[in-house]
């Protein structure tokens, strides 16, 4: 449910390259969470995009209810055929998370968009086959 | 700044737990707390919030900012007149749900923050009280 007495906040998608990136500005409800993933994945197969960056450098909290909703996101994007990698998370949001005890399983992360992208590409660069 | 600051915060539904943590995050910051402070209590009072939305049908935060000796002291007490934890040594374990969720959040609550109160019984309902030092300078 979203707050009442705040505007409704539209999270952007932009396309960089051949990758969707989306940048999460603010303490995410429900509501919003469910918008995104509908939204991202609707954009994921009308571009045929094969990555997404999920940008948190925004974010001072990630709790187990985020985190379980970015680990999400990752999982449907990878069964659209899209890597996930989350960038840019803050020294104390994985000092928490750690002693939180989440895992984030299957979650790929980068410093920053740029380390991002790089990973993304080089997941899709073709394995050379050694021929003999 | 003023020393002391309190502040009560009714919870029922999900938003309510976005002004819990805006409304510690605005007291941390005015406190000086250092973001790894800062982080580990909001996101400790994020899954206790969560708790009383979501188990303890609805209650209050109450956050309270108090000036030490050095630095301060932070602490929320949630409150709600739920059914109670039947079993809080296992609520408490890393692992344990009653629903969907991960069973992260009450144990993972305690390892961030100094001091971790639970009191709780079927016929008063659940109380935690958390509480950390920050602004050490």
């Amino acid at each position: 449910m979203a707050d009442p007495d705040l505007p409704r906040r539209e999270i952007q998608i932009y396309r960089v390259h051949d990758c969707l990136l989306i940048a999460i500005q603010d303490d995410l409800d429900d509501g919003m969470v469910i918008a995104l993933q509908d939204s991202l994945m609707q954009r994921i197969v009308s571009s045929g995009a094969h990555g997404v960056l999920i940008d948190i450098s925004a974010l001072e909290i990630v709790d187990t209810f985020t985190g379980r909703m970015l680990a999400g996101i990752a999982r449907m994007a990878s069964l659209l055929d899209a890597d996930c990698v989350l960038v840019g998370m803050r020294p104390a949001v994985a000092i928490t998370l750690v002693e939180l005890g989440m895992r984030l399983e299957g979650v790929k992360t980068a410093l920053n968009v740029d380390r991002g992208l790089e990973l993304i590409r080089r997941s899709l660069r073709p394995v050379p086959v050694n021929a003999g | 700044m003023q020393d002391d600051a309190s502040e009560t915060i009714v919870l029922r539904a999900q938003h309510d737990i976005t002004r819990v943590r805006r409304a510690l995050t605005l007291l941390l910051t005015r406190a000086s707390a250092k973001p790894t402070e800062m982080t580990k209590f909001v996101t400790a009072a994020s899954e206790l919030a969560r708790n009383t939305v979501l188990h303890g049908g609805g209650g209050t935060a109450t956050i309270e900012l108090t000036r030490e000796r050095k630095g301060f002291r932070i602490s929320t007490i949630f409150e709600d007149a739920g059914p109670g934890i039947a079993d809080v040594e296992a609520a408490l374990r890393s692992g344990f749900t009653t629903g969907s969720g991960l069973g992260l959040g009450l144990g993972g609550a305690k390892r961030l923050c100094e001091v971790f109160e639970l009191v709780s019984s079927a016929e008063a309902g659940t109380r935690v009280r958390i509480s950390s030092r920050v602004g050490l300078r």
